[in-house]
């Protein structure tokens, strides 16, 4: 396996340097955006019953596909599993990648490829049984954890319990769904994994207000769209469609409100709606037709995994800076 | 000294060995170790069968429009399964993400593979061999012009992207099972020839795509091949799934048919030879047809193998029936936590077809049937 990853990423490292591609360009003369998402992941990227895609993650997408074309609609969804994702992105299958990936060192500096920015802040958790009464996980010396096999989780874990001088006892599971039926036949008094994999797994269980999940956060994983490096070009555009919807969130410019502010007397909402476009190399409407047609980060949220929606996720590390989450974006001037 | 001139009428049985009771007696209740083991089966039937029954039928909840109609009001499920996950979303399960107003090309493909080949279960239909030709060599072209678009009447395209459910997941064992049998047939021929070159050619070819596994190979097709072609070359993934899995089912074939051909005796190959026949001529007149009976349980086996091994094309993110019930219906927030119906009811149409597949086998086998082996 690893071989074959090395293998890859070599071949991948010898024809990416060789090609210069103007993905701008490609995606004008397609009129459609080539998108890679996950295969499915409730809240992030998933197909409803019509077979449209949505998700936090397809609505970077989207947003991309606004600013470039001015319709949030022409993106071809790449639906994609883990291990092809960014052999999809080198080869040129597709333009961008917006798929739960985290953003590592590794990954930005040997793969070719470049990290736009984060658009979910995610870390491991832990989920345990409202009967346990325990409301922090530093009470949980000697308990047993429901955790999925071969993931960094178990590393994490171990550190974790191992600084705080704490015994735990892994019972182990292929997948999450075996995981969240251990920790639901009573195997195990926690489960631990990703925060954002937590709310959704526990929607799963028969009783789902039998388990809460504690606020401990134990590793970093910010999340974030994926571009091909060596073409600056498309990074910024990426990068900037991103920061255009977490800055229209901070500026209260939301989907329904856009066409009113277009008259806005604030100079940083004036230069949010227009005059920026041609320095990345679009049309002036660009930040505009992201508002307006996918909404700001903060509705795309709410939306898809907060309140809006089955998940309830609340905003925690995600909410903007300026309302006690890391949520940050660079001005637009 | 009794004799009689006549035949004494047949008298019944005697009770004690005769009916429900001598049936139950000699069966199930012979001897204490069986009639142990009989209430332990019967208690076993009674812990398992009542409480499924009751989960799948009695308590179900078959159509809602929203999971809470499965759920209480506090949140929690309903004991009973929850059909309604299924049954809201059935058209994607067997088309995916297929467009709606468009389904009517795949179903007008389907009906009409089937009334091409009902014909052919019958002895007395005329003129077999042309609609058998007809259906392998002309209907897959207006099967491909109907479903995917353009081509003969120009419909609108369908990318293969967009394929899903249970036509994708048929769509590949058709294409794959056709394919396979006649690469697998050549290559078994090709193993078993005399000249050199063509023998270890297809050696080389067997024992390589027999010896990776599957998923290998689909990855490989999905992750290495897009390294070695140009950059922007969009080569249809179906399609690379779809040699990769021909590829690989050609070489299980080929063994298989090996296995029937070597089962022929000699006199047969010499007989045609005595005949005149050509080389193709004895094969497809003589030696193919009776070592292709002979095989039916092997090939059927491969096949019902294949159809299983659809699945596997999640991986390079296809998404087959199972995929479909997996990851697109279960990723939904909205019906999140209907794992179990999804996995049963995927088991239930696999089982379905598997089913079909092996008593269509042993119906064909006792057609042909010619009594030689004793």
């Amino acid at each position: 396996m690893r071989k074959s990853v090395l293998l890859g990423l070599a071949t991948a490292a010898i024809f990416s340097s060789s090609v210069q591609a103007d993905t701008l360009e490609d995606v004008k003369k397609a009129g459609v955006l080539k998108c890679g998402v996950s295969t499915g992941l409730g809240g992030f990227s998933a197909a409803d019953d019509k077979g449209n895609w949505k998700g936090l993650d397809v609505d970077v997408c989207r947003a991309v596909a606004a600013a470039v074309l001015g319709d949030a609609s022409k993106v071809k969804y790449n639906p994609l599993t883990a291990k092809e994702r960014f052999t999809a992105l080198q080869s040129g299958e597709i333009d961008m990648l917006s798929r739960n990936t985290t953003w590592t060192l590794t990954r930005d500096a040997s793969l070719g490829l470049n990290f736009a920015g984060v658009n979910y802040y995610d870390g491991q958790g832990f989920m345990v049984t409202k009967a346990l009464g325990v409301d922090s996980a530093l009470k949980l010396d000697g308990a047993a954890v429901c955790i999925q096999a071969g993931t960094t989780t178990e590393l994490n874990l171990a550190d974790y319990f191992k600084a705080n001088n704490m015994k735990y006892k892994a019972i182990t599971f292929d997948t999450s769904d075996q995981t969240i039926k251990g920790f639901e036949s009573g195997r195990c008094d926690m489960l631990t994994s990703d925060q954002s994999q937590l709310y959704s797994l526990r929607i799963k269980l028969a009783k789902p207000d039998s388990a809460i999940v504690l606020p401990e956060v134990i590793s970093k994983e910010p999340l974030g769209p994926v571009v091909r490096q060596g073409d600056d070009k498309w990074f910024n555009i990426v990068k900037w469609s991103l920061n255009a919807m977490i800055n229209a969130e901070e500026m209260g410019v939301t989907s329904k409100n856009v066409d009113e502010m277009k008259t806005s007397k604030d100079p940083a909402i004036g230069r949010l709606m227009g005059g920026q476009g041609e320095k990345l190399g679009l049309d002036d409407s660009w930040s505009y037709n992201i508002i307006k047609q996918v909404g700001n980060y903060g509705e795309s949220f709410e939306r898809n995994v907060g309140t809006g929606s089955p998940l309830k996720i609340s905003r925690g590390l995600n909410a903007l800076w300026s309302k006690g989450g890391i949520m940050y974006a660079p001005p637009i001037r | 000294m009794y004799v009689t001139n006549k035949i004494l009428p047949e008298l019944p049985a005697p009770s004690n060995a005769k009916g429900i009771v001598h049936w139950l007696k000699t069966n199930l209740f012979n001897g204490p170790i069986n009639t142990i083991f009989t209430f332990l089966g019967l208690f076993i039937i009674y812990k398992i069968i009542p409480p499924v029954i009751e989960w799948a039928f009695i308590d179900a909840t078959w159509f809602a429009d929203s999971s809470s109609a499965c759920k209480l009001e506090n949140g929690d499920r309903k004991p009973g399964a929850c059909w309604a996950f299924i049954t809201n979303r059935f058209d994607q399960i067997m088309y995916g993400f297929y467009p709606a107003s468009e389904r009517w090309r795949p179903n007008l493909a389907g009906i009409m593979l089937v009334l091409l080949t009902i014909p052919l279960f019958f002895e007395k239909t005329p003129k077999k061999a042309w609609l058998g030709g007809f259906i392998l060599l002309v209907f897959p072209f207006i099967a491909y012009s109907l479903i995917h678009g353009g081509g003969l009447f120009g419909l609108p395209v369908v990318d293969t992207s967009k394929w899903g459910g249970l036509m994708l997941t048929l769509i590949i064992s058709l294409v794959g099972i056709l394919f396979a049998l006649f690469f697998g047939t050549i290559l078994a021929l090709g193993r078993r020839s005399s000249m050199p070159i063509v023998k270890s050619l297809s050696v080389v070819f067997i024992e390589f795509w027999r010896g990776v596994p599957l998923i290998t190979v689909l990855f490989m097709s999905s992750v290495m091949l897009p390294l070695f072609l140009p950059e922007g070359t969009d080569f249809d993934k179906l399609a690379r799934a779809m040699i990769g899995i021909i590829l690989f089912q050609s070489a299980y074939v080929a063994e298989v048919v090996r296995g029937g051909l070597q089962a022929i005796p000699k006199g047969q190959y010499e007989a045609a030879s005595a005949m005149g026949l050509s080389y193709w001529k004895s094969m497809f007149l003589v030696i193919l047809p009776q070592a292709m009976k002979l095989v039916i349980p092997g090939l059927v086996n491969t096949f019902i193998a294949l159809f299983k091994d659809t699945t596997l094309v999640l991986i390079i993110g296809l998404f087959d029936l199972l995929a479909i019930i997996e990851n697109v219906l279960g990723a939904d927030p909205a019906w999140l936590g209907f794992h179990t119906e999804g996995l049963v009811f995927a088991a239930f149409v696999f089982w379905i077809f598997c089913f079909s597949m092996s008593r269509y086998s042993m119906a064909l086998e006792r057609k042909l049937d010619t009594n030689h082996r004793n």
